[in-house]
């Protein structure tokens, strides 16, 4: 099980420098299809070994040699980055990177030969899910990225074709992810975190026009102040607790580990996209779309998240634990909210997603922060229905773009009745973000439920952002389902993988749902009774109810999908005019001719990004100000 | 699974019982209107008069979808009424009456007709008015009782309102816009002089439109199920605040003219933030 488990960390990297040789066409493609299958194959082989060992496997992997490697690795990625900061005139960049790089050198030589993980790596249920995720819609993304690639250069002939760089970065980017969840040795840990870092960084400014720099270098500076306080969190452990193993937290005495698990917390909300670091993952959204969807779904975010999840029960079971997780999980909640009433005032398809994508995160946090079992359980569902139904959005509208040329949402009116299979992935990937009884509903609902116990004060956050994050996904929802009178289908455009990886991923979201009470018995229930030691339970007449409400919409969407011949008495909407023969036209009271169109509210003057973003990253500031001063 | 007799009989008699309950409703509350507004008004079987009368009306449509949404509008909310009625989750009903709700706005969306393209957009508002409230409200039913399941609140003992009499109020605010009473009534009206053509519903005829009545009938029924709910234990003060609590709405609709959607968003998430709130706060430091 540790080849495998070094095979899925190392197998990505050296794919990834396969890549950056072979050249583009046919050699590409056959490379990135195939080590997609095989890593996808490799991580399921390696869920079902983990699942069926029923406990968590811890290896020793590696010595002295290894710690050393991985230093040096840590140490030349960082002057590859303080060089390009440079050579970019980002000083504050160059600093932050250089002050990371001093820290990890001081700590190398003073502090790196007084402890020792026992275990650098292991593996449990929890790392099952992150690794299926990171290895079957990763690399389906990947997969994606095949023939969008071609089509985003055919878009934009001024970006230069780096592709080769492109792939390199994606597949180095898998590697890392996996060596983040499989590393119970926090220095390893932090030298993946850091690589995840640095990859975003290259994929943000792929483009390389001055926005997408200046929105990279963003991401990097805040990522890089999140490894700084992950590199202070290591003294910390290393100096008061005298450990470095992910596993022990837990066990230890709140005087020695609270500081640093609030210093790790911290590093989580950077990455994770929290207010008031949100700017970073807005500002990715102008590299090509494949990269939102792996920053979003599967990686990157997706490991702040894993690191306040595996942090929970510190702040569930030490002493003193639960204030610092008070104000983690508040951070959570306030970000939830205010990014969720953000999103109505957005109108670019991707901008909602990111909104809506850190607000998810906000729900996560609140969770793990308040980290009691039944909250773990919906903080892991969270991540897995999230991972999935958001992949398939941002792969979807980035589909619709490249064949209507825009991704906003105004321009989507009635993309089912021309790009139907697109918009079919949108639609469940919809319904699987905020209906009930789908995916992330299903999460939401153990959310609640386990927040009325645990601190009913959150639960008005919850009720606030539940209620505005309906409007944003079902106006774009009513949008994409008008129906338009006789419109020519365009589905031919898209590409064969796109196409097929929109299917899969929507076969997917649709069958998490289905299959979520399997998930959990099998996979999560194991893994909060080994954390927590308490048992979950799953009310059996609660999940009878969601299945006969999934039924209940699959009966309805037949008929939608194949709408049958029958005879029905068409008229043309009503118009307040005389309705002209060519459709949605109509004659005027003023004596000309109309075309409609309808436009959908915003409410800019009330959920605005000027009047609300300010607030958040205040509110927020201060709520980590605090959480920090508490345990200082 | 433990699906008791209980569970089945109440679920049967909401099905036959509630449109029943429902439209006679609608027609008391057309007569009271009626004479409110010192005129002779229509019999009280009225409302099913009108049903029958669409339901036999030639089918006019913009598209093939919207029956299937109206169809799933109506199916959803009698889905919610049977998991409360059935002991079930409240949380989940609340769900369901929220999904009930996207169907009937997607509806409206599909036609493509601006004026019910403005319904549909103001259905979202209400929605985002009440829904906070509707949570705050299964929240603290949770908390002064200890479970989310609609039987096992009605059967706690001591009286739910002496635990929420804030949320009960606050819920009673939310209602003026889910029963579609003026000011609140800003989808759709059934007030002639103050709607945009017809709202939501313009482009909606004959059974649809009737489909929608009837729904509208067992989701009146399932909101006054919760309201029966703050006074389970006292079954004949539980009924008569019920019914007091609907026709408070019917008087409410008579003395007030639409106001603008602003003012329903704004209001409500005020009173939301007020009663709700403060409720919570209360049972958490109990």
């Amino acid at each position: 099980m540790q080849a495998l488990l070094l095979f899925l960390i190392l197998f990505p990297a050296a794919v990834a420098f396969l890549l950056l040789a072979a050249p583009k066409g046919r050699a590409r493609q056959t490379v990135v299809s195939v080590s997609a299958a095989v890593i996808a194959a490799a991580s399921i082989i390696l869920a079902a070994l983990v699942l069926g060992r029923g406990a968590p496997v811890y290896f020793a992997a590696g010595g002295h040699a290894v710690d050393l490697l991985i230093f040096a690795a840590e140490l030349a990625l960082g002057v590859i980055v303080t060089v390009i900061s440079l050579r970019r005139k980002q000083y504050l960049a160059m600093a932050l990177m250089l002050a990371g790089l001093i820290m990890t050198v001081v700590y190398e030589v003073w502090l790196a030969n007084t402890v020792h993980a026992e275990n650098n790596l292991f593996a449990d249920n929890l790392s099952v899910v992150m690794t299926l995720i990171i290895g079957v819609i990763g690399s389906l993304i990947a997969f994606f990225a095949l023939g969008y690639m071609e089509e985003y250069h055919r878009h934009h002939e001024d970006v230069p074709d780096r592709s080769n760089f492109f792939f390199f970065i994606v597949f180095a980017f898998l590697g890392a992810m996996n060596g983040l969840i499989f590393a119970n040795n926090l220095v390893w840990l932090f030298f993946f975190w850091e690589v995840t870092t640095f990859c975003s960084f290259f994929l943000i400014g792929y483009g390389r026009d001055a926005v997408a720099v200046r929105n990279s270098f963003l991401a990097l500076k805040l990522n890089l102040c999140g490894g700084l306080a992950f590199s202070a969190a290591l003294f910390f452990l290393t100096l008061n607790a005298h450990t470095i193993s992910l596993s022990e937290l837990h066990d230890l005495p709140g005087g020695a580990v609270l500081l640093p698990v609030a210093l790790l917390a911290f590093a989580g909300l950077t990455k994770s996209a929290q207010m008031p670091f949100s700017a970073w993952l807005l500002g990715a959204m102008v590299a090509p779309t494949p990269v939102s969807a792996l920053l979003h779904s599967s990686t990157m975010v997706k490991a702040g998240v894993y690191l306040v999840i595996r942090l929970s029960p510190v702040f569930a079971y030490v002493d003193g634990g639960k204030t610092v997780g008070l104000f983690v999980a508040l951070v959570g909640a306030v970000t939830f909210l205010l990014t969720s009433c953000m999103a109505i005032s957005q109108n670019d398809a991707k901008r909602v997603l990111a909104y809506s994508t850190i607000a998810n995160l906000g729900l996560i946090i609140v969770c793990a922060g308040i980290g009691n079992h039944k909250l773990a359980w919906a903080a892991v569902m969270l991540v897995i229905f999230h991972a999935i139904a958001k992949s398939l959005l941002f792969l979807s509208v980035g589909t619709a773009e490249h064949v209507i040329g825009s991704r906003r949402i105004e321009s989507m009116d009635g993309l089912a009745g021309y790009l139907p299979r697109v918009a079919a992935g949108m639609v469940v990937g919809i319904a699987g973000m905020f209906l009930a009884p789908f995916g992330m509903l299903i999460s939401k609902w153990a959310t609640l439920e386990g927040l009325v116990d645990a601190n009913p004060i959150l639960t008005i956050f919850v009720a606030f952002g539940s209620a505005v994050t309906l409007m944003f996904w079902v106006k774009w929802l009513g949008k994409i389902l008008i129906v338009k009178s006789a419109p020519e289908n365009v589905e031919t455009h898209v590409p064969r993988t796109q196409a097929l990886t929109l299917a899969v991923l929507s076969v997917m979201t649709a069958g998490v749902c289905v299959l979520f009470p399997l998930i959990s018995k099998y996979v999560l229930e194991p893994f909060i009774f080994e954390t927590y030691r308490q048992i979950y339970w799953q009310d059996m007449n609660n999940i009878a109810t969601l299945l006969i409400m999934m039924a209940t919409v699959v009966v309805l969407t037949v008929p939608l999908v194949f709408p049958g011949k029958r005879e029905r008495h068409f008229r043309p909407q009503y118009l307040a005019g005389a309705n002209l023969a060519e459709k949605e036209k109509f004659h005027g009271a003023m004596g000309q001719d109309i075309q409609i169109s309808l436009k959908s509210l915003y409410l800019q003057g009330i959920f605005g990004e000027s009047r609300l973003f300010p607030l958040g990253v205040l509110s927020t500031l201060i709520l980590i100000i605090i959480m920090l001063g508490v345990v200082v | 699974m433990d699906v008791t007799a209980a569970t089945v009989i109440g679920i049967l008699i909401y099905l036959a019982a509630a449109p029943v309950v429902g439209g006679l409703l609608a027609g008391a509350d057309r007569v009271v209107s009626a004479r409110m507004q010192g005129r002779y008004g229509p019999p009280l079987l009225q409302p099913f008069y009108d049903v029958l009368k669409l339901w036999q009306k030639e089918n006019i449509v913009v598209n093939r979808q919207q029956k299937v949404y109206i169809l799933g509008f109506f199916v959803f909310v009698v889905i919610a009424g049977c998991i409360l009625f059935g002991g079930g989750d409240l949380l989940l009903a609340v769900f369901a009456l929220t999904l009930a709700s996207v169907f009937l706005i997607v509806a409206a969306y599909s036609t493509f007709s601006p004026y019910a393209h403005i319904g549909a957009e103001r259905e979202m508002i209400q929605m985002v008015s009440y829904e906070p409230m509707v949570i705050l409200t299964v929240v603290g039913m949770y908390m002064a009782t200890g479970s989310f399941s609609s039987v096992d609140i009605a059967r706690h003992d001591g009286m739910l309102f002496l635990h929420l009499p804030f949320i009960f109020l606050g819920f009673l605010f939310i209602l003026t816009i889910k029963f579609r009473k003026s000011p609140f009534d800003i989808s759709m009206s059934h007030h002639a002089h103050q709607e945009i053509v017809r709202g939501l519903t313009t482009e909606f005829s004959g059974r649809d439109l009737a489909l929608i009545e009837i729904a509208h009938w067992y989701e009146n029924v399932f909101l006054l199920g919760m309201v029966y709910l703050f006074f389970a234990p006292v079954p004949v003060v539980a009924v008569i605040v019920t019914l007091a609590a609907y026709f408070l709405e019917v008087f409410i609709d008579n003395n007030n003219a639409r106001l603008k959607w602003q003012h329903a968003l704004a209001s409500s998430w005020a009173v939301t933030l007020v009663l709700g709130v403060s409720n919570v706060v209360l049972l958490a430091f109990r």
